[in-house]
This record gives C-alpha cells, sequence and structure tokens, in this order.
C-alpha cells in the first residue's frame, strides 16, 4: 500500500503549541534562567550554577517545610478519603434527597479559596469566631493564632471541610454506576453488608478513588492560600507548607535565585510523586 | 428442591394502587411444582421479571402469598428462601477468583471449608469451567460470566428453586445454543426447579416443559409448547408464539360456518361462543396456498431459509401462508383451511367447539 507523506497536518497543531510556549515552556524556562543566576536587580545577573542547589538541599528550613508538607497530605488523606467513602455510601440512591445532598456537597467546592480562608480565619477566632468562642467557653484552651497544635487543627479541619465534597462526589458517581443485579445477587448470595462493601462497592469504586487520592495529593501538597489566609504559616513556622515557604522566600525576601531553584525542586518532586501514583495505579489495574 | 405455590399474588409498584391498571402484576395463581422447568414468556413490561423477583424475595408482593412447599414464606429473606438466580447481565465479583467467586455463597453461610472445596470443585465440572478455577473471573467472556452467576445458584445443594431473569441476552447466538442445552442438561441430571424469564419464544420453547405465557400483568396460558401452538388459550399467545404469528380473521357464526365478507369457512364443530367479537384464528402453518379455495391476492413472498412465508389479501385481511421452500406460488392463488389448524376466539378468548 502506497503511504502519502504529507507534513501539512503539523500547521493544524502549530496553534496549539504556541499556546502551550506561551503557557508553560517560557514560564518554565524563565524560572531555569533565574535558578542558575544571581541578581540584585536592574537586571544585572550573575552567573551562580548550581549553588542555589546545592544551598537548598542542604537547608534545614527547606526539608522542615516538606516534612509538615508531607504530614499535612497524609494527614488530610487519611481522613477525607474514608469519610468522603463514608459519606457517599450513606447519601441516597433516588428521590428527591439526591439533588439536595449533590447540591450541599458542591456548596464548600464552589466557594473561592481565600474566601473559604477567611471563612474559618473569623470562625475560629476565640474573640468574636462562633467556633473560637464557644470551644474557649466549653473549657478548652483554643487560640490557632498562638498554638501551634490549634493552628494545625483548624487548617485540617478547613481542608477537611472544603474537600471531603470532592472524594464524596467521585465516590458517590462510582456508587451509582453499580446496577442493581449486583446487590440483589449478593443478597442472594447472602453477603454481609462488609462483603457487599469489600467484593462490590469498593471494586467498583477502586478508579474514581484513585483518581480522588491522586487529586487530593497534588492539592494538597501544593496548598497555599487557605493556610496562608488562616495563618500566614505560623505561630513561627508550624503551618509554613512547600508554597508559603516558596513565596516567603521569593516575594517576601526577594530571594529570586533561590526561589527559582526551589520551585523546580518542588515542581520535580509533584511530577515524580504524581507518576509513581500514576504507575502504581495503572499497573495495579492492569494486574487485575 | 421445593413447589413453589404463588397463591393470588398481586403487585403493584405504586403506594396506593387502585384501578386494575395500577398493578404491574394483576392476579396470579399458579403452581410451579417441584422439579419442573418452566419458562415465563411474555412481551416486556408484562410483569414476568416483577413474579419472579416476588419468587426470590427481592420485591415484597402487594397482595398474596408465596409457599415452598406448603410453608409460608411470604415474610422470609431472600437468603431465608434459599433460592438461586441468575441475571440478565453476568454479575461476578471482579476482584475474586472462578473459584473464590463460587465459593463466595457457601462462605457467606459459614460451610466450612473441606465442604466448601468439595462443592465449588463438584460446581466447577458441572459448569465447565474447572480449568479455569484459578483464574480472575473479571477475564472471562460473557458466556463464562454467566456460568459463574449460574455456579453460584448451583453450588448449594440445598437451593429450592434456580430463577433464570432473560439470562442469555448478552450472549452471542452460538453459545445461547451451547449453554440452554447445559441448562436442560443440570435439569435432567438433578432434577431442580428452574423458572425461566424470556421474551424469546424459541429460548421458552426449547428449555420448558410448560411455558407460561404473560401478558398484561396476567397469566394468558400455561400449556407445554405443542399446546401453545395448536390451541392458543388467546389471540395473544396466537401471534406472540410463532413465526409469522397466528392469522386472527373477524367473522361471523352461522351454526358450522364462519362468514368472513362473501366467504364461508366450514368449521370442525359448532361453537359455543354466546357473545361478543367473534374471530377465528388459524397459523399459517394451516393455511394451504393452492388452486381451490378463496381467492386471494399474493402481495410479498418472504424466503427464509427452510420455507417461504406468502403474505396475501384475504377479502381485505392480511393474512400470511407458509408454504415449501420449493413450492411455487400458483398463477390465480387461492387459499383452503385446514379444520385441524382453525380455533374460534370470542372477545379474544378462544371457545370449545361441539360436535
Amino acid at each position: 500500500m502506497d503511504k502519502t507523506w504529507n507534513n501539512k497536518a503539523w500547521f493544524l497543531v502549530l496553534p496549539m503549541l504556541v499556546l502551550v510556549a506561551f503557557s508553560a515552556v517560557i514560564p518554565l524556562m524563565t524560572v531555569v534562567n533565574y535558578s542558575v543566576q544571581d541578581t540584585f536587580g536592574n537586571n544585572v545577573f550573575f552567573w551562580a550554577g548550581t549553588e542555589w542547589f546545592e544551598e537548598l538541599l542542604h537547608s534545614d528550613r527547606f526539608w522542615e517545610a516538606m516534612v509538615r508538607n508531607l504530614i499535612f497530605s497524609f494527614i488530610i488523606l487519611a481522613i477525607e478519603v474514608p469519610l468522603g467513602i463514608f459519606i457517599a455510601l450513606n447519601m441516597p440512591k433516588k428521590g428527591w434527597g439526591v439533588p439536595v445532598c449533590l447540591v450541599l456537597m458542591a456548596l464548600p467546592l464552589l466557594i473561592p479559596w481565600n474566601v473559604v480562608g477567611t471563612i474559618w480565619q473569623v470562625f475560629g477566632r476565640n474573640d468574636i469566631g462562633l467556633l473560637g468562642y464557644y470551644v474557649n467557653a466549653l473549657g478548652f484552651n483554643y487560640n490557632y493564632v498562638q498554638d501551634p497544635f490549634d493552628a494545625w487543627v483548624t487548617v485540617i479541619v478547613m481542608d477537611v471541610w472544603h474537600w471531603t465534597s470532592l472524594v464524596v462526589l467521585l465516590c458517590y458517581a462510582g456508587l451509582v454506576s453499580i446496577p442493581d443485579a449486583f446487590y440483589q445477587a449478593a443478597k442472594i448470595d447472602g453477603a454481609s453488608r462488609w462483603a457487599v462493601f469489600r467484593y462490590i462497592q469498593l471494586p467498583k469504586m477502586q478508579r474514581v478513588l484513585l483518581i480522588a487520592v491522586l487529586l487530593r495529593f497534588m492539592d494538597s501538597f501544593m496548598i497555599y492560600t487557605e493556610p496562608f489566609v488562616v495563618t500566614g504559616g505560623g505561630p513561627g513556622n508550624s503551618t509554613t507548607f512547600l508554597s508559603i515557604d516558596l513565596v516567603k522566600t521569593a516575594l517576601g525576601q526577594f530571594d529570586l535565585g533561590p526561589a527559582a531553584a526551589m520551585s523546580l525542586v518542588y515542581f520535580l518532586i509533584i511530577l515524580l510523586l504524581s507518576w509513581v501514583f500514576y504507575t502504581v495505579m495503572t499497573n495495579y489495574d492492569a494486574e487485575r | 428442591m421445593a413447589r413453589i405455590e404463588v397463591n393470588h399474588i398481586r403487585h403493584s409498584y405504586l403506594p396506593n394502587p387502585q384501578k386494575d391498571s395500577d398493578f404491574a402484576l394483576k392476579e396470579v395463581h399458579h403452581t410451579f411444582e417441584d422439579g419442573g422447568a418452566y419458562a415465563l414468556l411474555g412481551p416486556s413490561g408484562c410483569g414476568k421479571t416483577t413474579l419472579l423477583n416476588i419468587i426470590s424475595g427481592l420485591l415484597h408482593p402487594s397482595h398474596g402469598r408465596l409457599l415452598f412447599n406448603g410453608r409460608d414464606v411470604t415474610n422470609l429473606s431472600t437468603q431465608e428462601r434459599n433460592i438461586a438466580q441468575v441475571f440478565q447481565f453476568p454479575v461476578i465479583y471482579d476482584t475474586m477468583t472462578v473459584y473464590d467467586n463460587l465459593a463466595f455463597p457457601l462462605r457467606n453461610r459459614r460451610v466450612p471449608e473441606a465442604d466448601v472445596d468439595r462443592k465449588v470443585r463438584e460446581t466447577l465440572d458441572m459448569i465447565d469451567l474447572a480449568s479455569m478455577a484459578n483464574r480472575k473471573a473479571r477475564r472471562l467472556t460473557a458466556d463464562q460470566k454467566q456460568k459463574i452467576s449460574l455456579g453460584r445458584g448451583l453450588v448449594r445443594s440445598d437451593v429450592n428453586a434456580i430463577l433464570f431473569d432473560e439470562p442469555l441476552t448478552v450472549i452471542d447466538p452460538h453459545m445461547k445454543w451451547v449453554l440452554r442445552s447445559q441448562l436442560k442438561q443440570l435439569h435432567r441430571r438433578f432434577g431442580y426447579t428452574m423458572v425461566y424469564v424470556t421474551h424469546d419464544q424459541t429460548e421458552a420453547l426449547t428449555f420448558a416443559d410448560r411455558v407460561v405465557v404473560m401478558y398484561d400483568g396476567e397469566i394468558v396460558q400455561i400449556g407445554t409448547p405443542a399446546e401453545l401452538f395448536e390451541r392458543p388459550r388467546h389471540t395473544f399467545v396466537g401471534y406472540f408464539i410463532g413465526s409469522p404469528g397466528m392469522n386472527v380473521l373477524p367473522v361471523a357464526l352461522e351454526g358450522r360456518t364462519a362468514k368472513l365478507g362473501a366467504q364461508r369457512i366450514e368449521l370442525p364443530g359448532v361453537p359455543k361462543a354466546e357473545a361478543g367479537a367473534v374471530e377465528l384464528g388459524i397459523r399459517p402453518e394451516y393455511v394451504r396456498l393452492g388452486r381451490e379455495g378463496m381467492a386471494v391476492q399474493v402481495s410479498k413472498v418472504e424466503d427464509v431459509g427452510r420455507h417461504k412465508v406468502v403474505r396475501a389479501n384475504l377479502e381485505g385481511r392480511e393474512i400470511a401462508a407458509v408454504i415449501g421452500e420449493d413450492d411455487e406460488v400458483p398463477a390465480e392463488p387461492k387459499v383452503r383451511f385446514d379444520p385441524a389448524g382453525i380455533n374460534i376466539y370470542a372477545d379474544s378468548w378462544r371457545v370449545e367447539m361441539g360436535a
């Protein structure tokens, strides 16, 4: 068979290439450019080589932020995934309750992130905040501005409030796609509630759950707005996650070189972790 | 195994059914004998799946009682009734192996593992899947999956009945024959009570000893395949079974003759029809096309392989006749009705004929 070779098709992808170049490639290259140079403004640059990267990898501040961030991601995943599954399992499958639940669940997702931060910032204050005032009135000494533990609790509860819905909605989508015949067959086979969950619902939810875990991991690993609004990374550095640290370095201290190096390392970590997640997920799927 | 008595059961999906038309199942009163192979045949929406789900306990009937071997089970759960059911789409537990799928109903009932192993291996042999015991169930083909669904029923030795809800819908045509004959074989060997829901007449007639024809929430006829073919009790059974269905022509009665327009048709007896709309039913197989009888205009001849179906016009009515593959349609075609195949219906129900 004769094949016609024709390179005109490249013109069709050109608009996309231009778009990607301006939205991703060029900004990324600018960051690469900064990361290997030193500057004090006025467009004067000095070659720094790998100096910023070496400094970063030996910086306690960076590793502490990283560990904090990993702990944070782990905690919110450990809460949001089981809680999301639990809520999805208990949501009605038909009737008037379905739209009501779906709207309720979607609400937190529709609120802008800085507004979520502001809501909780006010909610948790112990002078005028509904939560903060009453928790203190009940005799607990709760103050997220001064106590690192309280700050963590606030940030985690806020994230759970904000994002559990996403896990719920994804799981719910997986659950409603299970045909009735599966539940009927399980009844006939005498399966317990746990067996139904373990052998029917969980396997059918598996794909969406993997997506939910991936999305929640990436989002929480890059979290910035909400903790920044609530705690500003404090008290001290106790809630300074990677992105907050990055912004402090870049815009607070105006250390553009180290900040650029940090963004690149940060980017590579997320890329690597996402790739690991993805590979593990797809391999697990293929094995079955 | 059990004798299943469906005692005046009515069912409605509405909370407060008033009219007859609110009922998906109007009134069903019938006994499925122990060890019988029954087919529930009817068009979509006639209530056959509803009846099946009532028997298995997935639905609770609005009225009436259900008895297994004389014991009232109306209020028992599906699990307590000990029923096996095979659904339209194969239900398998994706994450388990074929072996574990079959062991699942037994392990749920806390059967000792040694018995589980023995029963599962027996069942695997019965459904011909012994070589695949350790394969993941979700890798199998649709017909193998359907066999697993069946196997999960067979593995429990004490099941009261095996119910099938259009189990061959998603199976390839050539596998349908294989599976159906395997089912028949299992039935002969082990004498299960089997109830098989289908809208496919071939499936019903080849599978069952007795076919229960349902229409609009009611049982219209119960009979052997031959009875349904020769003596349909209701005109619906006439055209639902057979391909093409029975010819039903409105006639006027006059003793032993039926008048169809200008034509007079001799009947084998005097119908005991009192009043109502009278119709004459005759299967295309009993319509003789030839040079004598009533004149018809042939509109179409369909060659379906083993025979030909002639569509013709008789006194303004469309009728079908079956002729042999090598028969020719004569130049001036006429038809005769074989008296053996004539049935008379009053208000759609068959009436007996006296001497």
